[in-house]
C-alpha cells in the first residue's frame, strides 16, 4: 500500500555581486546574512546524524567523501521549517517538508521571495550602487550547473533497483512539460550553438544512469540514501534531474505527476514496457527538440516520443487512480494533477505554443523567437541569451518570468504567509513553531531532530522520525500549553535525548 | 511583493487563439500578436542593455 507522499524542494540560486568585487560563497553568506540578522537570533543546523555519502545499493562512502556541506557556513532553519544556508557557493533554500504537491508549490514560492527579500536587506549595508542578484535557474551557459532537487517519501519496502528502473521513463520525459528552457547547448564535446534552444536547463549535464554523485558524473536516478527519518520504515527519493521552474504550475505537475508515479510503484501498478534503452542520451536528444518530434528507444526495440511515452504514463496513472484511489497525494489534489496532466499533454500535441501559459520552455521560446524576429537576431546573439538568463532574475523589476503571463495558482497573500508560518500538515509544523515561540531556546534543528536549551546542562535533544508526526492537529495544543521548552521537554518525557550540539559560531 | 500577471484564459479559448493565429484576419489571432508586440516592447525596456559584457561575465561555480 503506497504511503503519503511527503514532499519538497531544494533551490540552488546562481548569484551575482554588482558593484563590487565578491567571491560567490561571500555573497551568498551576506545573502543569506542579511535576512537572518532582522531576526532576534539565528538557529543553526544540527549536522549530527547526517550520511550523505550513504547509498541506497547498500553501501557507504562517508569515511571516503569530504562533507557535502561546510559546517562552518552559514546555515539556518527559519520559521516556517525551511533550511537557507551557503551550498557549494551558491544561496540554497529547501522548503518545509510538505504533504501536497501544491503545498510544497506555496513554499517554493515562499523561497523566491525570501530571496529577494534577501536582496533588498543585503542591499542596504552594500556601498551605493552594489547590490547581490540571485537567478532561479541551473546553468551559467558555460558548463557550470547547479541543482533544483525534489525529494519525495517512500516506503522502505520497495526494492531500490525496481524504484530506478520504472521511474527512469519519466524523469527523461518530463521535461516536455517542466523544462524551463535554455538557449545554446553545453553538452561537453559538441561544438557552441549546435542547439539554437533547448527544453531543459539541465539536460546537457546528465552523464550516468545511476549513481551517489550530485556535482560530477551526474546521473539521472541519484541513489543517496539519507532518509532523515525512521530508515527502518523510509527511503527519501532525492532526484537532481529537474530543472527549477518559474511557473507555478510547471513546479505543480512535477511535483504532482512524479508523486503519484512513485506512488503506483509502491502499490506495484506501473508497468515495465516504457524503460528505455539509453536513457543518458534521450534525456538530451529530448532536450535538444522544441518541435518534440525526437523519438526515443525503448528496451522492446519500440520507438516513441516524449509525449507518446507521456500520454502512456498518464494513463496507466489515470487507471490507477480508478481502481486504486489517489489517497498518498490527496484524492481531490490528485485529481487536480491528472487533470492538468492530461490538458498539457494534450496542448503540446496540439501545438506547444498553446502552453505557453503553463510550460517554461515554451513561454521563454515564445520571447527568445519574437526577439529574433523583431531585431533579426541571429543564434549566437548574446541579447537571446540575455533573455534567457533574465528570464530567471530574481528582482522583479527585470525579471522576465513575470511578465511571460504565466497561470499562477497560490495568491500572494498566502505567499506571505508562508514566508513564516509552517505549513500545518508535517513535522515541519513542530519545527516552525517552536522556532516562533521559543527562538532564544532553541539552538540548533535540522529535519529529524530539534535541540532546546532548557536553561541547565545538557542540552535536549527531540527526535522527529515519523514526517506525519508533529502535525497542527496533533501538537497545537501541546505547545500552547507548554509555557517553556522545559515544560516541552518534560511533557514528552521518554522521547527526549542529551545533545552533543556545539554551536559552530 | 511582486505580483505575477495572471491569465484567466480557459485553455479551451487559448487553444481557439493559437489555432486562429496563422489567419492574420482574425480578430483575436490579431489579439495574440498586439499580446506578444506588447510584451516584446516590454522586454526591450527591462533587458539588461549591455548583455554581450553582462552574458560573458555570468559566470557561477559548478553545484549539485
Amino acid at each position: 500500500m503506497s504511503i503519503a507522499k511527503i514532499l519538497g524542494i531544494e533551490t540552488e540560486y546562481g548569484i551575482i555581486a554588482n558593484g563590487i568585487e565578491s567571491s560567490p560563497i561571500t555573497a551568498s553568506s551576506l545573502l543569506i546574512n542579511s535576512y537572518v540578522s532582522r531576526f532576534d537570533t539565528s538557529i543553526g543546523w544540527d549536522f549530527e546524524a547526517e550520511m550523505p555519502g550513504s547509498d541506497a545499493r547498500g553501501f557507504s562512502l562517508d569515511e571516503v567523501c569530504p562533507p557535502e556541506i561546510e559546517v562552518n557556513m552559514v546555515n539556518t532553519v527559519l520559521t516556517n521549517g525551511a533550511r537557507y544556508y551557503v551550498d557549494h557557493a551558491h544561496p540554497e533554500i529547501s522548503t518545509p517538508e510538505c504533504r501536497f504537491a501544491s503545498e510544497a508549490v506555496l513554499y517554493d514560492r515562499a523561497g523566491e521571495e525570501i530571496v529577494r527579500q534577501s536582496m533588498i536587506a543585503a542591499k542596504k549595508v552594500l556601498p551605493d550602487g552594489a547590490e547581490l542578484v540571485a537567478y532561479k535557474n541551473n546553468s551559467d551557459g558555460k558548463g557550470n550547473s547547479y541543482g533544483c532537487h525534489e525529494n519525495y517519501l517512500l516506503s522502505r519496502q520497495i526494492p531500490f533497483g525496481e524504484l530506478a528502473t520504472l521511474i527512469t521513463p519519466h524523469f527523461v520525459t518530463r521535461q516536455i512539460f517542466c523544462g524551463a528552457g535554455k538557449v545554446g547547448n553545453e553538452f561537453e564535446g559538441m561544438p557552441h550553438n549546435s542547439v539554437a534552444y533547448q527544453i531543459s536547463q539541465r539536460a546537457d549535464f546528465f552523464e550516468e544512469e545511476i549513481g551517489l554523485e550530485t556535482t560530477l558524473k551526474r546521473p539521472i536516478i541519484n541513489t543517496r540514501d539519507e532518509p532523515h527519518c525512521d530508515p527502518s520504515k523510509y527511503r527519501r527519493l532525492h532526484v537532481i534531474v529537474g530543472d527549477a521552474n518559474m511557473s507555478e504550475i510547471a513546479t505543480f505537475l512535477k511535483l504532482g505527476t512524479t508523486a503519484i508515479l512513485l506512488a503506483m510503484i509502491e502499490d506495484g501498478q506501473l508497468d515495465l514496457k516504457l524503460t528505455l534503452a539509453t536513457p543518458v542520451s534521450a534525456i538530451r536528444q529530448i532536450s535538444h527538440d522544441p518541435t518534440l518530434r525526437q523519438k526515443v528507444l525503448l528496451d522492446s526495440g519500440k520507438m516513441l516520443t516524449a509525449l507518446e511515452l507521456q500520454e502512456s504514463l498518464c494513463e496507466q496513472a489515470e487507471r490507477y487512480a480508478t481502481r486504486h484511489g489517489l489517497e498518498s497525494v490527496g484524492n481531490d489534489e490528485g485529481k487536480l494533477i491528472l487533470r492538468r496532466w492530461r490538458e498539457v499533454i494534450e496542448g503540446l500535441k496540439e501545438d506547444p505554443e498553446s502552453q505557453s501559459h503553463i510550460v517554461d520552455w515554451v513561454a521563454k521560446k515564445r520571447i527568445v523567437d519574437g526577439m529574433s524576429k523583431r531585431h533579426g537576431l541571429r543564434v549566437g546573439d548574446p541579447r537571446l541569451k540575455m533573455v534567457d538568463l533574465q528570464y530567471h532574475d530574481m528582482r522583479p523589476e527585470r525579471c522576465l518570468a513575470i511578465r511571460a503571463g504565466l497561470e499562477t495558482m497560490v495568491d500572494s497573500e498566502s505567499v506571505t504567509q508562508a514566508i513564516d508560518s509552517p505549513p500545518e500538515t508535517t513535522r515541519a509544523y513542530f519545527r516552525g513553531m517552536c522556532l516562533k515561540k521559543w527562538p532564544k531556546d532553541v539552538v540548533a534543528a535540522n529535519w529529524d531532530s530539534i535541540v532546546f536549551d532548557i536553561g541547565k546542562d545538557p542540552l535536549k535533544r527531540l527526535p522527529m522520525m515519523e514526517p506525519l508526526k508533529g502535525t497542527r492537529v496533533l501538537i497545537e495544543e501541546l505547545i500552547n500549553r507548554c509555557a517553556s521548552p522545559a515544560e516541552l521537554v518534560a511533557a514528552l518525557g521518554d522521547e527526549i535525548t542529551n545533545s552533543n550540539f556545539k554551536p559552530s559560531n | 511583493m511582486a505580483e505575477r500577471a495572471q491569465k484567466k484564459k480557459s485553455n479551451s479559448d487559448r487553444a481557439k487563439d493559437e489555432v486562429q493565429v496563422e489567419s492574420k484576419v482574425d480578430p483575436k489571432g490579431e489579439k495574440l500578436i498586439a499580446e506578444l508586440d506588447d510584451l516584446l516592447d516590454e522586454i526591450d525596456e527591462v533587458l539588461e542593455s549591455n548583455a554581450e559584457d553582462f552574458v560573458k561575465s555570468y559566470v557561477q561555480k559548478g553545484g549539485q
